[in-house]
């Protein structure tokens, strides 16, 4: 049914290897890709960090040389003729590229100079994109000065200002909440539109997979090869009948996530919502409810993400230790009661007021710049509140920070632990600073290698670590001191889909055994681990309540069976709607 | 030919908005040298004045009082008179005084019977800064010397002395260390804010991901370069201007003659600098490290080893031969003469040879380093 | 409390030292640092080149031609026959002075008239002007005597305490105890905290226990104990390769350096806090050091400096390490001595740590 047409790009026995540091081997970044991009569609390279998403995008825009193997932009070859492909490309880096000490039209110009637009073509093409994009009315701010979605909107002009053949779009959608991503998702789904008759083509990196459903066509890389190379309705296909809903009990789902992943047969049980996800192994029998610890199973669509985790073969479920009990102490674990937070004149957390039962998960959700993390700071003590009160366990974090700041645990997004330590030393330096006797260090250290897989890794200077077992270690890190509260911030986010499920399954035996957990992140995958969610916009609490309360909240007629996003947009898009009248 | 031309104003727009936007660049190439050349003009002066000089008479007398009034006279030396030698010894030892003159009791009559002469005078001076040492020295023989005629003269006492050496010094008769320093200052300066400047900012690109933007982009690499010395040029003439209006205006250094030579070593030396500091941060792309290596191959030789401060002759031939390594010397030369001297073609010519060779060294050496890609 | 300082001291000391980077920047600019500054820095004078214009054709003249050539402080290079051609060879900077002699030199001595010599000096460098006129005038006067009719009316003495050949070195290298260690212990000190702050450690830090207080001594300590090492280093580099004699105590220098380098890391730490990156920090490093070490009598004494300009470098720690190091080294400086300098250091450096606690813990709330 298709026809043949000609591919933009070419590559054929691809090899990419980069020379190592000094004491390490040389790493293959990218190792046996032979594919074909072709135009009128968006191509999704879809993978964990570290699967060779970059690399792949790099060598496409010419930008390295491949150890071996051949590839050709527009039917030439790269290392003859990179200038000339130059001029009909578009590359937005994963940074955006842009010159955050240059106005937004400033950006914009010396773009256009660059590939030598005359004006005629040039003024009517920016207010186009400008109109597009809605940055019309911000041509005069400073790039640097521009929030998350904005900035990455005029990465978006300035690589689309040349009408490229091609636009190579590196992880655009990093660290965006989901509104500003569909926004993304239009504009440039409108630009291919526009596009179709020169034969454009799009190549859009991620490492979301919900998001790359909708591409036109996947490349799924994972270390470095080439997973899958299909449609996405291609690599669901073998899902289909074997993913299934599990109804549970409120206050089980984490014991029967327990109980269900030792079932033969299911491939993999995770929480969602207020149910548990079921897929089933090739084949497998369906499994009786009880069982799983459910009462009733109803099939559901599979994800991309159902396959890529199919495709990477199954990988023995890492063993998740039984919760250990531990002294449940009474009353809440997080208090926050009219939370203000002023910087200047800006009112960045307004009169803000919830509380977290110990041992619950619970989620802050927001678009970016709403507050969310002015809230997250302030309770982990890293800000000071304008006024109101934050208790978090117990202890007062203004009056006694110290004090308080030894009952909690805290990982960051960015991996945060000293790159030029190893693992061991890492975890002894903070068991140091947290106070632990010397014996008390020694055990906690080697408990800490022990559960969280890492006794392998353990002298490796910490950098070198692949990203999963970086994060596994920032984790063990920040229990050591057995907290009774962690802070996570958006802690899995371009983590690879089996070590997040591994790394979720870890944080739902904490909290089992009575650990508060409080999260913030954009990412809805992440949301859904959580028991209850609150959502932040522009510095103000809008909505509480679990899972399934937000996303009834929208169920509608248009919108019969929400997901978590479409909840999350629709009601922060009220919010802003309601303060604008 | 035309799209070149609209990529070379793309990118100058760009490199120009961005100097003026970041203040510490501006700073850099502005108040950096003007702090500098005020702080290092007004402390290196090397002209010792009014040294501290504990003085020892063991038997007053007319004589030796007028010998101690000759010391006070002399503009270079403020002596102290001290009891004893052990007092002496003590101003010495904690810094208060740089030597002692010690005169013994008989002294004054043996100076007045010529037929028992020379009369002996001890002077003990604190070694820890030879350089200061050597000058103390020659200030009291020359207070002495002075002393010494003016007393012949009403006694008769002394014989012309078999030789003299008349001297005279040319281009600074007054010998001010600041007329010498001043124009080494503006070398020093100089080799600071270019390096400083570009081996900053294309790290900086590096680090920030623009540079990723701009290779994937049709610009050439020569159009990048390009663009960036043109801007950083202009800062940096402007700041050699500044320098030397303060030279010659706080400091009262003469300039001669040769504004065109000037002109043309300083537009020499800045395009090495500039070349350098790229080449640096095209090399190692981290501005730390940039900064570091920027500081060892310009300020370092700038400051020790062209001959600002120091005196190349008298150094190690080993180091001697590596002074020529470092453009700094060829422009010290050139400005001493030319604020000094005047244009002194045999001064010049090989001087400025030297700087044209080590700017297209740098150029080509930049070019040569910068590729097209990441890898 | 003790466990965390420790924890944090130990952490930084052997990430600084797992750091290839930054491990290249503690050792290799020290290292040629000592090597250029010891022979480089030296205001004496050697082998300049001097030219001989010589219109006396009597002996004599050659006699004193022969004592020049054998000066050390002298190379004669050119031999010009006429005014123009000495002028050019100044001008030209192939020799920074021209003797002449006359051709009545001999025949004035001989008659008792006193020969007359004329010296033409470049000054452009003044202070090789100064030296070349004080050794030409040396060796004329030596010259003179030895053929003068009688003794000198007095002879001056001159002995040079603690160095008594001058030797340039002796005076360096002490000088380089304090501006190195200074540099690198301010160094690490400003680099320490903008570098957590980079990486993103800093405020997985600042959710421990650790008070304000403990993040800041955990961070001097190990800039002290960094800059203590580099001035060791320069101390062994004087004593065992440069010779240099060291007549004190060495526990007061290291006593006198310990309260230096408080100062010096309290500066360091200050800039930690406010520079957002590595790269304000050093570039704040640098605006500090340069005047401080200027100011501080390491190339050119503080006396002769304008009384404004000495009233300053009173506030520079530098200036009063420079004088305990090169009085420890040289002159064996008695302790009560040295306490002198040392109360005012421990002043500055009391001053600045109590600066930098309050900057770092505005950085840190």
């Amino acid at each position: 049914m298709t026809e043949p047409v000609a591919p933009l790009a070419t590559i054929a026995g691809l090899r990419h290897r980069f020379p190592g540091a000094r004491h390490a081997a040389p790493q293959t970044a990218l190792d046996g890709i032979d594919t074909t991009i072709l135009p009128g569609m968006i191509t999704g390279v879809v993978g964990p960090d570290g699967a060779g998403k970059t690399t792949l995008l790099r060598l496409l825009a010419g930008l390295l040389r491949p150890t071996a193997g051949q590839i050709a932009v527009f039917g030439l070859d790269l290392a003859d003729h990179a200038a000339t492909v130059h001029d009909r490309i578009g590359y937005m880096p994963q940074r955006f590229g842009l010159y955050e000490d240059l106005t937004v039209a400033g950006n914009i110009q010396l773009h256009a100079d660059l590939h030598a637009m005359p004006s005629a073509i040039r003024v009517p093409r920016i207010s186009m994109l400008l109109a597009a994009t809605g940055l019309a009315p911000f041509t005069d701010r400073l790039a640097g000065k521009l929030s998350g979605g904005m900035k990455q909107k005029l990465g978006l002009v300035c690589a689309l200002l040349a009408r490229p053949k091609l636009l190579l779009l590196d992880e655009p959608s990093v660290g965006v909440d989901p509104a500003s991503r569909r926004e993304l998702w239009a504009i440039v789904a409108h630009m291919l539109a526009e596009g179709l008759a020169d034969g454009m083509g799009v190549v859009w990196a991620t490492a979301y997979l919900d998001e790359a459903e909708r591409c036109g066509r996947v490349l799924l890389l994972h270390e470095g090869r080439l997973l899958a190379d299909d449609t996405p309705e291609a690599i669901m296909a073998p899902m289909r009948d074997r993913v299934f809903l599990l109804d549970v009990p409120p206050g089980q789902r984490r014991a029967a996530v327990r109980l269900a992943a030792s079932v033969a047969g299911v491939a993999d049980a995770s929480v969602q919502g207020d149910h548990l996800r079921i897929v089933l192994r090739p084949g497998a029998a369906l499994p009786d409810p009880s069982a799983l610890g459910g009462s009733h199973l109803s099939p559901a669509a599979p994800r991309l993400e159902d396959g890529f985790i199919d495709r990477l073969g199954t990988v023995a479920p890492t063993p998740i230790p039984a919760p250990a009990t531990r002294p449940v102490a009474q009353g809440p674990a997080i208090e926050v009661a009219h939370l203000v937070r002023r910087f200047g004149d800006f009112l960045a957390v307004d009169d803000v007021s919830f509380s977290v039962a110990r041992g619950e998960i619970f989620g802050l959700l927001g678009p970016n710049g709403a507050g969310k993390s002015t809230i997250f700071r302030m309770l982990c003590g890293l800000l000071r509140p304008s006024a109101g009160r934050a208790q978090v366990a117990g202890g007062d974090l203004i009056r006694e920070p110290a004090a308080a700041r030894a009952r909690l645990g805290y990982m960051a997004q960015r991996f945060s632990l000293y790159g030029e330590l190893t693992a061991r030393e890492n975890l002894r330096f903070f068991a140091r600073v947290y106070g632990l006797s010397r014996a008390a260090q020694q055990a906690a250290v080697a408990a800490a290698l022990a559960d969280f897989d890492l006794a392998d890794s353990a002298d490796q200077v910490a950098g070198d670590l692949p990203l999963g077992v970086k994060q596994r270690l920032a984790l063990a890190a920040s229990l050591l001191h057995a907290p009774d509260i962690l802070f996570l911030d958006e802690p899995t986010s371009g983590v690879d889909p089996l070590a997040r499920r591994a790394f979720w399954a870890r944080i739902g035996t904490l909290a089992e055994a009575g650990v508060t957990v409080l999260v913030t992140s954009h990412f809805m995958d992440e949301a859904e681990y959580c028991d209850r969610l609150a959502i932040v916009s522009s510095g103000r609490l809008i909505a509480t309540g679990t899972p399934a309360d937000l996303r009834g909240r929208v169920r509608s007629d248009a919108m019969p069976n929400p997901t978590l996003e479409d909840a999350f947009i629709a009601l922060v898009g009220a919010d802003l709607r309601a303060r604008a009248a | 030919m035309i799209a070149a031309a609209l990529r070379l104003r793309g990118l100058l727009v760009k490199e120009v908005t961005q100097v003026r936007r970041d203040p510490s660049s501006l700073l850099i190439a502005f108040l950096l040298p003007l702090v500098l050349l005020l702080i290092n003009g007004f402390s290196i002066t090397l002209d010792a004045r009014a040294v501290r000089l504990a003085v020892v008479i063991d038997a007053p007398t007319a004589p030796t009082q007028d010998l101690f009034q000759a010391m006070a006279a002399s503009p270079y030396l403020a002596p102290i008179l001290v009891a004893t030698t052990a007092d002496g010894a003590r101003l010495i030892a904690s810094g208060s005084a740089r030597g002692m003159l010690v005169v013994r009791q008989d002294f004054a009559e043996t100076l007045l019977r010529p037929q028992r002469w020379p009369a002996h005078l001890g002077l003990q001076v604190s070694g820890t800064d030879p350089n200061t040492a050597r000058l103390v020295e020659g200030y009291v023989a020359g207070a002495l010397q002075t002393w010494l005629s003016s007393h012949a003269l009403e006694n008769r006492l002394l014989a012309t002395p078999a030789a003299t050496l008349e001297h005279r010094y040319w281009f600074n008769a007054e010998l001010r260390s600041s007329n010498s320093i001043i124009p080494g200052m503006i070398a020093f300066v100089m080799s600071m804010t270019g390096t400083l400047l570009t081996a900053l900012v294309v790290a900086r690109e590096w680090e920030r991901g623009t540079m990723e933007s701009m290779l994937a982009s049709p610009a050439r690499m020569a159009e990048l370069i390009a663009a960036k010395l043109v801007v950083y040029f202009g800062l940096g003439m402007i700041s050699m201007l500044e320098a030397v209006l303060v030279g010659t205006l706080v400091f009262a250094v003469p300039f001669r003659d040769g504004i065109l030579p000037l002109l043309a070593a300083a537009a020499l030396f800045l395009l090495f600098a500039l070349a350098l500091g790229l080449f640096i941060s095209t090399l190692v792309r981290n501005q730390f490290l940039a900064s570091q290596l920027a500081f060892l191959v310009t300020m370092l030789p700038a400051m020790m080893l062209s001959g600002m401060l120091f005196d190349i002759a008298s150094m190690p031939p080993w180091l001697q031969w590596l002074t020529y390594l470092f453009p700094a010397r060829y422009l010290v030369s050139i400005l001493q003469t030319l604020f000094l001297a005047g244009s002194v073609n045999a001064v010049l010519l090989p001087n400025l040879a030297a700087l044209a060779i080590s700017a297209t060294v740098a150029v080509a050496a930049t070019l040569a380093v910068t590729r097209r890609r990441l890898d | 409390m003790l466990r965390r300082i420790l924890a944090l001291i130990l952490k930084e000391l052997s990430s600084l030292w797992k750091d290839p980077k930054s491990r290249m920047v503690l050792v290799v600019p020290p290292l040629i640092q000592v090597i250029i500054f010891a022979h480089a820095a030296t205001f004496d004078v050697s082998g300049a080149a001097l030219a001989i214009w010589n219109d006396d054709r009597g002996s004599l003249a050659g006699e004193l031609i022969r004592r020049f050539a054998y000066s050390s402080a002298f190379k004669i290079v050119a031999a010009p026959q006429s005014q123009a051609e000495a002028a050019a060879l100044i001008d030209g900077q192939q020799a920074v002075a021209v003797l002449h002699i006359p051709e009545r030199f001999s025949a004035d001595l001989l008659a008792g008239r006193g020969g007359r010599l004329q010296l033409l000096i470049d000054a452009r460098r003044s202070n090789t002007a100064l030296l070349v006129q004080g050794y030409a005038n040396a060796i004329v006067a030596t010259y003179a005597a030895e053929h003068a009719p009688r003794p000198p009316p007095l002879v001056i003495e001159t002995r040079d305490w603690f160095n008594p050949t001058l030797e340039p070195e002796w005076f360096v290298l002490p000088g380089l105890v304090a501006v190195l260690s200074m540099l690198i212990g301010m160094m690490v000190a400003a680099l320490s905290l903008a570098r957590e702050r980079e990486l993103g450690t800093f405020e997985q830090m600042l959710v421990t226990p650790l008070r304000p207080a403990e993040i800041m001594i955990g961070k001097a300590i190990p800039a002290m104990i960094v800059g203590l090492f580099e001035a060791n280093i320069v101390i062994a580099a004087a004593v065992l390769w440069f010779r240099v004699p060291f007549v004190g105590s060495l526990a007061l220098l290291e006593a006198g350096l310990l309260v230096y380098l408080l100062a010096g890391v309290g500066v360091g730490l200050a800039i930690s806090s406010v520079a957002q990156t590595q790269q304000q920090a050093i570039l704040g490093v640098f605006i500090y050091a340069s005047p401080a070490v200027m100011l501080s009598g390491f190339a050119s004494p503080i006396e002769n400096m304008p009384p404004i300009v000495q009233w300053i470098t009173l506030v520079d720690p530098m200036r009063w390490m420079l004088i305990i190091a090169r009085g420890v080294f040289l002159q064996g400086m008695p302790a009560a001595i040295a306490w002198s300098a040392i109360w005012p250091m421990a002043l500055i450096g009391i001053a600045l740590m109590t600066a930098a606690g309050l900057m770092v813990r505005r950085a840190v709330a």
